[in-house]
């Protein structure tokens, strides 16, 4: 491994593309070689590091300097300063106050990383910097000394259960598909992250690609498995491209293919990519896609690890849940078993979404509390709102109110309380939040990617929504909750997949924790957050308005009248609610009913 | 006559885009996807005379292939606009100001979710979630992402694209 005095990471995300990063990146390799200090100063690309709208920007470690916003024309001046002169060149410096790097923000003493531990810190396009903080140790360990069943038995100990949501034992997975007579036999990563807001697999993906390949290869092994399908979906295009890299240097050094470390044992990836349909997330639908096909579930049993993909045995798995196996194998069981709760071990990856301060990745030990996971990891609400609810399992998930903020987040709380771990999305609203509209919201989700094969996800999920708008609409009528009671019953109940049994269950929760509002928006035709656009209406106030004409003209509908320094006036028949001249007006003078 | 020579260059493009992708993928039904998403890469979308040719060379059905390429969202069966804006309208954007960005776009563009313009320059969707809910609310003009956006930065950020 060749060592550099620094290294400099240039983000290569599309919008820093835009901003000419390459062209930077390129007059910087040709300023370093100009200055001698190419054997110095290492180059790599990386995905965001979080100021891309000032892009094109790079980080120089080990010093952690963010410099943006520079030309081809700065490089010679940043070059020399920095990497000569020793001296941070100032003019192109992201001051740290406003270092937005949510992503990668540095850990809070909650959290705790196993799976994001090298995201960031290594160049994931360079197989060596895996290595050289302990990569592959494991597969060499688990190749070399290690029986199948002695890995199952690790890893039933460690108590690893599946990070893509249903959060079943991964040992026992394993057990199955070992025991499974028929060969050949297949390993998938489910990397098909479709759940809104949840993107660590993403990151994962970009920063730390090997440690999915290393816990892949340790289930091929174990499962008698030679070959793997990583399934990623269209969606991240960087994650596929990283993915790719990864799996061609792994086999450059022998650690994919044919006789992987000497020890006989052969094993090789493939990556397939999806072409966006949320359902394919679901393990069969999955499977069915990676054979070419409509991505739709069927029913099981027969489980995958008995008849999987191409009708053989498969062990499936989620991304996050192979980047443990790495470490439980190398630290071991009881290790891993220490963190988490009694039925819950382990840490979980959160995408924090939503009305927080902190938004962004971040990993936890199982068993925090809701309160700790918003207020002490996420840094609270914005703009110290009150809090409402945390939607938490995605689209399938739940929304669990103020009360349960004391909860201890793992597989067994969140279920009791209505909600579910998923994948690890989690979106906090605020006291601003329509629950009428976020239910609404969901449903549309849902009904948009049921993939139309059993009828009560179908047509269940539309008539859902349908009454859903009509609520939102102003036009709600008394029967209608028990109407949806009613459906949400009957999908979750005789729905074929998991998609399906769960679509309603943002619905179910709105409606038990919130259920005043649906009361408001259906019997007084009032929204209480004020969101819904057809219950409510803007007028401006007498006395505040100062006539600066500002709401005037960035009306879109020409719906605001009034002479300049005078008071102006929203005609109601006119106005379509969008609340335009409430954002624009400097005075507060907006009045929102 | 005139007319019949352009139907003739249309589809000799669709058969070399087809032959492309068939190639570089294999003529196996497993690879149908990775043939179609190329397909409608070097097209813009898969029409049906691509469909027919796909058929012929993988010894599939027809309708075998349409089930397929009308199912996944990325797949487009229809021509679409010179420049498609993705919008993503997933709760995460959603709840930071998405949906007024959302009506602003629609306004702007005077389309809704799945139109094309006339002139032929645009075409509007919404998008899954692109995974980058840190600087939501997120829209994607062709391959260009943009972040943080507000209503009132649309017709600057659309008025880059010719």
């Amino acid at each position: 491994m060749k060592y550099f005095r620094s290294h400099v990471l240039f983000c290569v995300d599309p919008e820093c593309l835009k901003h000419g990063a390459h062209e930077v990146m390129d007059a910087f390799q040709d300023e370093l070689v100009a200055q001698g200090l190419i054997d110095e100063v290492q180059v790599l690309e990386t995905s965001r590091i979080g100021a891309c709208s000032q892009g094109p920007e790079f980080m120089v470690y080990p010093e952690g300097v963010h410099y943006i916003g520079m030309t081809t024309d700065d490089v010679p001046f940043i070059v020399e300063e920095h990497f000569l002169k020793g001296r941070i060149a100032k003019k192109f410096v992201l001051e740290p106050v406003t270092v937005v790097d949510e992503e990668l923000s540095a850990p809070t003493p909650k959290e705790m990383r196993i799976v994001l531990r090298n995201c960031g810190k290594i160049d994931p396009e360079n197989i060596e910097d895996y290595i050289a903080e302990d990569g592959y140790q494991a597969v060499a360990k688990v190749l070399s000394t290690m029986t199948p069943d002695q890995v199952i038995d690790e890893l039933l100990k460690s108590g690893l259960r599946g990070r893509g949501g249903a959060g079943f034992p991964a040992g026992k997975k394993w057990q199955f598909a070992r025991n499974s007579v028929e060969t050949p036999k297949y390993v998938v990563c489910n990397a098909d992250e479709g759940d809104p807001g949840a993107f660590m697999n993403r990151r994962v993906l970009e920063g730390d690609p090997h440690a999915v390949i290393e816990g892949m290869i340790i289930a091929g092994f174990t499962t008698g498995s030679d070959q793997g399908y990583v399934y990623c979906r269209a969606e991240y295009p960087v994650a596929v491209r990283t993915l790719n890299i990864a799996i061609e240097q792994a086999r450059s050094l022998g650690l994919l293919g044919k006789n992987i470390l000497g020890s006989g044992y052969d094993f090789d990836l493939e990556v397939r990519m999806g072409a966006g349909a949320f359902v394919c997330g679901e393990e069969t639908a999955l499977m069915a896609s990676i054979e070419g096909k409509r991505g739709e579930p069927r029913p099981r049993p027969p489980f995958p690890a008995v008849k999987g993909l191409f009708g053989k045995p498969t062990n499936i798995n989620n991304v996050e849940t192979y980047a443990n196996v790495g470490q439980i194998i190398l630290k071991g069981a009881e290790w891993y078993s220490s963190i988490g709760t009694k039925t819950s071990k382990g840490t979980k990856t959160f995408a924090l979404a939503g009305d927080l301060k902190k938004p962004g990745l971040v990993e936890v030990p199982l068993g925090i509390t809701l309160r700790e996971l918003v207020y002490d990891v996420g840094g609270g609400i914005k703009d110290d709102n009150g809090f409402k609810a945390a939607q938490i399992g995605g689209p399938m998930g739940g929304c669990l109110p103020a009360k349960y903020l004391d909860l201890p987040v793992d597989y067994e709380s969140l279920i009791s309380a209505g909600a579910m771990m998923g994948s690890g999305g989690l979106i906090v609203l605020d006291d601003q939040t329509c629950m009428v509209d976020i239910a609404r919201y969901f449903m549309d989700f849902t009904q948009d990617e049921s993939c139309g094969k059993c009828t009560p996800c179908r047509v269940g999920t539309r008539r859902i929504l349908e009454i859903l708008e009509r609520i939102c609409d102003g036009k709600g009528k008394d029967g209608d909750i028990e109407t949806l009671e009613y459906l949400c019953r009957e999908i979750v109940a005789d729905s074929l997949c998991g998609l399906g049994q769960g679509a309603p269950n943002p619905v179910i929760s709105a409606m038990k924790h919130f259920r005043d509002e649906f009361e408001a928006h259906i019997y007084e035709k009032r929204c209480p957050a004020k969101v819904c656009r057809s219950l409510i209406h803007y007028s401006i106030t007498e006395g505040v308005c100062t006539g600066c004409t500002v709401c005037a003209r960035n009306c879109p509908v020409n719906a605001i009248t009034g002479e300049r320094r005078q008071l102006h006036v929203i005609d109601p028949d006119i106005c379509i609610s969008c609340g335009i001249c409430a954002q624009v007006c400097n005075f507060n003078a907006v009045e929102v009913k | 006559m005139v007319l019949n020579t352009k139907q003739k260059d249309v589809s000799e493009t669709i058969i070399a885009a087809v032959k492309a992708a068939v190639d570089a993928f294999g003529a196996n039904r497993d690879e149908l996807i990775p043939i179609l998403n190329d397909i409608n890469m070097r097209l813009g979308y898969i029409p049906h005379e691509a469909l027919d040719q796909v058929s012929e060379m993988l010894k599939t059905p027809k309708s075998h292939l349409y089930s397929v390429a009308s199912f996944y969202r990325m797949l487009a069966t229809k021509p679409r606009g010179r420049h498609v804006i993705q919008f993503c309208e997933n709760a995460p954007c959603h709840v930071v100001g998405g949906r007024e960005v959302w009506q602003a776009l629609q306004e702007h563009v005077q389309l809704k979710s799945g139109e094309t313009s006339k002139d032929g320059k645009w075409t509007l969707l919404t998008t899954s979630c692109l995974g980058v809910c840190g600087v939501a609310p997120v829209m994607l003009v062709d391959e260009d992402i943009y972040g943080n956006i507000s209503p009132s930065e649309i017709p600057s950020i659309l008025s880059r694209y010719e």
